[in-house]
């Protein structure tokens, strides 16, 4: 477990917006473990931490939520994107992009041109 | 935006709601329940499989609390919290909590009650429209600097003026109403017409005075007081246009004023009828009743308007330099006339009020503090916990805060009750003179000072828990283990707020003291005459059938006589006015032998019987009273008084000089018989004036004064007089019965002054108990800090008696620093209510003297309780409590 990466602050929002953009409508438990899965397991998430998440993002208007059934016939709470989701989503991914080029050109080896 | 929709949906969140408790928790547990059977179908066995879900998830409870935080707003969840703790707090020390809010809600309630009287009367005193532009406009002379006008004067002054967009006058009178019962005497006001315009007040009912109405040609008419209107009229609307028979005048009712009206120079006048000039005083410039109001021109100053008032008197003085010699003018802000003499006791006061909050507030800051010192151990473990500085602040500051809260609601409460008591207090004839007190109570301008307070008080309590922190290390509370030395910062800082406070009470005591005094002195001065077994009737014959000299000498021969065989009654006199009245009533008068240009030589002017000076048990100084038989018939009389003679005779013998009036007129030449003893005429704190007695008569009067000398209980025989005098003829009015102590106990001077003094001396009651109780609190709280240095002493052969003096030492230098400080104060607040001190000086030694022994003693009464507590100390147990 040792070498597992925590969560980047603030990048758990960016996870679970993908997440349920990928995925269509989908519960607590199913986005946390598709976060899992994605990282290719390399992230070690709290699960609790997901759920003040999402109630930011809910009252920030980012996703929207309703019961439903799982495809287990459980009860579940469903969050799905609504449309000022996706423009954030959109909108942090291009960030994200340019912010990780940015450190990749520090990070990466010197392609000296000359 | 996005932000602003989340605040207002965790602003909800505040208030818990049940629905939303219940949908977290079946979200988790449908959360776990989904992990479970995952992981069952991984191939653990049902309960492992459900920890680890909860392992994984990090715990259901600290999931719901991370949820449930960012589902309100954290700062005002951390405020609640603390608002609860804080009422835990003190809830379970009602000691603590009971004293301080006590404490709190005796400064504001005194404060409060206090403000409300300021406010009534000082900041919103004249319920008219434009209130700053309104003046009252007089003359003024050498010996009065608010003298009144001449109907010919105000006259002019209104044509002349180029300042006053209109000028008015007014003046009291009485009318003999004829009731169902017989003749009633009841208050009213002649004025000019534009009064009630000048003002801005328009009638509630009917109409004004048109102008012209105030011309001696014109019809009588008369305007009602609304409490007149409801009480003699039954309120009815068809008084309009009926007649009512004033003084056997018939005049025809106009208006009604309104409800909310009133004028404080007329406080009790019922009927207001125009001024139609009067004959025998109104015809002459010379002789001033008129009180005059002007409302300023925009843009003029009372400077102005004063420079150009002058202008006129100076004017008219050239033209008629018989009459207005020395004839100057007065223009001052109508409000200063009519709370000038209420403004410097309330001052007073609002400052001893002041004083009082801060004592209180002082008071429990060091509460406050030292509970703070007591609890460092608490903090040091909550701080160990992660508290953080801040935190632990706001926590304190929130104690504070309900403690204020508390406070300031049980002060309001206080503060109704107080006024309502302070009003009672105010006799119904001081309430006529002060209108603007009526309907005094709990309005927005108290609410807002006391939360003025309230707000002060908050930052004072903040800031001493605040320092307690900041200045101090928390870890120092966990070493020390909660024993131990007194913390430095409760020695330089704790202490010395008692120092203030005892400062504070030595100039509330030093101020009650002297007001005691000059209150003492005030009733205790020189009147010049016997004021005991003294019984006293005003007496108001109608014109009509006592207006020729001989009728009024008649009737005043038969009131004496009749009154004379009264049981129990030793001597009876008549007089003009009475003595401890008032200044005034003056007339000019000159010598024959003597150069005399033009010069105003003024000087009281008395009317009384032959009996006046031995009923009153006056000194003659010098040759003799008049007798019975000097009546119109015989030579003209006078009897002067020491002032008098001083200022016109020095050096000289009077007896047998004559004086006369200015105008030289033969018939008022008169020869100077005996001088007497100086009589107050005017209040109590007023000067002595010039005075000349004329035999009562040669001047006879239908109004006068009844003085009655008895042998002893002069109060059971008022009734008789009033009843003797309607006897004689029922339609006398009669009015004021009153025994002389009477009347100078209830004087306005003396009633101010022992308000004042009663006031102020509460709040150094007071004052001292808190001062004395904030001792207390700092000597024994010290004494139990030091507890193992005194069982340490002791067990190294210090005697109790040392133990004493260590104690009491330290409560000295407290004390002696808070007197010193004190004193000094004292000096410069006395100094600043100069007005209310009468014959004392701000620096009255025995006064101060008598202050200092009494703090001391107090500070030895609260210091020898812990001193003793102190010294009993069983070392051993002292040194086993470790």
């Amino acid at each position: 477990m040792g070498d597992k990466a925590d969560v980047w602050q603030g990048t758990l929002a960016l996870m679970i917006l993908k997440t349920i953009e990928t995925m269509g409508p989908l519960h607590g438990y199913g986005i946390a473990r598709r976060i899992e899965q994605t990282s290719g397991n390399l992230i070690s998430l709290n699960y609790g931490t997901l759920y003040p998440a999402l109630l930011k993002l809910e009252q920030e208007g980012s996703i929207a939520s309703e019961w439903g059934v799982s495809e287990n016939n459980r009860k579940a709470k469903f969050y799905r994107l609504t449309r000022a989701g996706r423009k954030q989503l959109n909108q942090e991914a291009r960030d994200w992009e340019q912010t990780t080029a940015i450190l990749a050109r520090f990070l990466s080896p010197t392609e000296d041109p000359a | 935006m996005k932000r602003l929709r989340a605040w207002i949906l965790r602003t909800r969140g505040i208030f818990p709601s049940q629905r939303r408790q219940r949908e977290l928790a079946d979200e988790i547990e449908s959360h776990v329940q989904m992990h479970t059977e995952d992981n069952v179908r991984a191939g653990m066995n049902r309960e492992q499989a459900r920890r680890e879900a909860i392992l994984k998830l990090g715990g259901v409870e600290s999931t719901k609390q991370a949820y449930r935080e960012q589902n309100t707003l954290p700062f005002i969840e951390t405020f609640l919290q603390d608002l609860r703790f804080a009422v835990r707090q003190h809830v379970k020390n009602p000691g603590f909590t009971c004293t301080a809010i006590l404490m709190l809600a005796l400064g504001v309630g005194v404060s409060v009650a206090i403000f409300e009287f300021v406010d009534a009367a000082l900041i919103k005193p004249l319920p008219y429209p434009e209130p700053s532009r309104l003046v009252n406009v007089t003359e003024r002379v050498a010996l009065i600097p608010r003298a009144r006008l001449s109907y010919l004067d105000y006259l002019d002054w209104k044509k002349l003026n180029t300042v006053f967009s209109s000028m008015d006058v007014f003046t009291g009178d009485g009318f003999a109403l004829r009731t169902p019962t017989g003749s009633e005497l009841v208050a009213g006001t002649r004025v000019s017409d534009g009064f009630f315009r000048t003002l801005g007040i328009a009638p509630k009912l009917g109409r004004d005075f048109y102008s012209g109405e105030d011309l001696p040609s014109a019809p009588p008419v008369v305007m009602l007081s609304y409490a007149t209107w409801q009480k003699r009229f039954g309120g009815r609307a068809d008084v309009i246009g009926q007649t009512v028979m004033l003084s056997d005048v018939a005049n025809t009712i106009v208006g009604v004023l309104p409800q909310n009206f009133q004028f404080a120079p007329s406080g009790r006048a019922e009927f207001w009828t125009t001024l139609r000039a009067k004959g025998s005083c109104e015809d002459r410039r010379s002789c001033h009743d008129l009180d005059g109001v002007g409302r300023l021109k925009d843009g003029v100053s009372v400077q102005t308007a004063l420079a150009n008032a002058t202008a006129i008197a100076r004017q008219l003085e050239l033209q008629y330099p018989d009459t207005n010699q020395g004839q100057g003018a007065s223009v001052l802000p109508l409000s200063e006339v009519i709370v000038g003499d209420v403004r410097p006791i309330l001052l007073v006061l609002l400052g001893g009020a002041g004083l009082l909050l801060l004592i209180a507030c002082l008071n429990v800051a060091s509460l406050l503090l030292v509970r703070c010192e007591s609890r460092k151990r608490e903090i040091a473990v909550r701080g160990a916990l992660g508290a953080s500085r801040g935190r632990l602040i706001l926590q304190f500051i929130t104690e504070g805060l309900v403690l204020i809260a508390g406070g300031t609601a049980l002060g309001l409460l206080l503060a109704y009750g107080a006024m309502q008591i302070l009003m009672r207090l105010i006799p119904a004839d001081m309430m006529f003179s002060m209108p603007y007190l009526r309907g005094l109570g709990l309005n927005l301008h108290a609410v807002v000072f006391a939360l003025g307070i309230a707000v002060l008080a908050a930052v004072l309590f903040s800031v001493t828990p605040t320092l307690r922190l900041v200045m101090s290390e928390m870890r120092e509370g966990l070493a020390e283990g909660g024993r131990g030395t007194t913390g430095t910062l409760w020695r330089r800082f704790g202490a010395n707020l008692v120092v203030v406070e005892l400062a504070i009470a030595v100039v509330l005591l030093a101020g009650a003291g002297l007001l005691g005094k000059s209150f003492y002195r005030l009733l205790h001065i020189d009147l010049g005459f016997e004021q005991d077994h003294l019984a006293t009737l005003q007496i108001a014959a109608p014109d009509f059938s006592y207006s020729k000299d001989e009728q009024a000498v008649a009737l005043a021969r038969q009131v004496v006589s009749r009154m004379s065989n009264l049981p129990g009654v030793k001597s009876v006199a008549l007089a003009s006015v009475l003595p401890v009245s008032f200044n005034g009533n003056t007339t000019w008068i000159r010598f024959l032998d003597r150069p005399y240009h033009g010069e105003h030589n003024e000087v009281n002017e008395r009317d009384v019987s032959s009996e006046y000076f031995t009923t009153l048990k006056v000194r003659l100084l010098r040759g003799r009273y008049f007798t019975d038989a000097e009546d119109g018939s015989k030579p003209g009389v006078v009897v002067i008084n020491q002032a008098l003679a001083r200022q016109y005779f020095p050096g000289q013998d009077p007896i047998g000089k004559k004086l006369i009036h200015y105008d030289l007129d033969p018939k008022t030449s008169r020869e100077i018989i005996g001088i007497v003893d100086d009589i107050r005429e005017g209040p109590l704190d007023s000067e002595i004036w010039p005075a000349v007695y004329y035999p009562l008569n040669q001047a006879a009067n239908p109004y006068f004064a009844l003085v009655v000398r008895m042998s002893q209980a002069e109060e059971s025989v008022l009734p008789t007089l009033v009843s003797t005098i309607h006897q004689i003829d029922p339609n006398i009015g009669t009015y004021d019965e009153a025994t002389m102590s009477q009347r100078i106990n209830d004087s306005q001077t003396a009633y101010l002054h022992r308000s004042s003094a009663w006031l102020v001396g509460g709040f150094a009651a007071l004052a001292l108990l808190l001062g004395a109780v904030g001792l207390y609190g700092v000597i024994a709280y010290s004494v139990s800090q030091r507890t193992r240095e005194i069982g340490v002493r002791m067990a190294l052969g210090a005697q109790r008696g040392s133990v004493y003096r260590m104690i009491l030492t330290e409560a000295g230098w407290l004390t002696a620093g808070g007197i010193c400080i004190g004193l000094g104060c004292s000096v410069v607040a006395a100094t600043l209510m100069g007005k209310l001190l009468f014959g004392v000086h701000a620096w009255d030694v025995s006064t101060l003297a008598g202050v200092v022994a009494v703090l001391a003693a107090s500070a030895l009464l609260a210091s020898y309780v812990p001193a003793h507590r102190a010294a009993s100390v069983n070392p051993l147990e002292a040194l086993r409590a470790e």
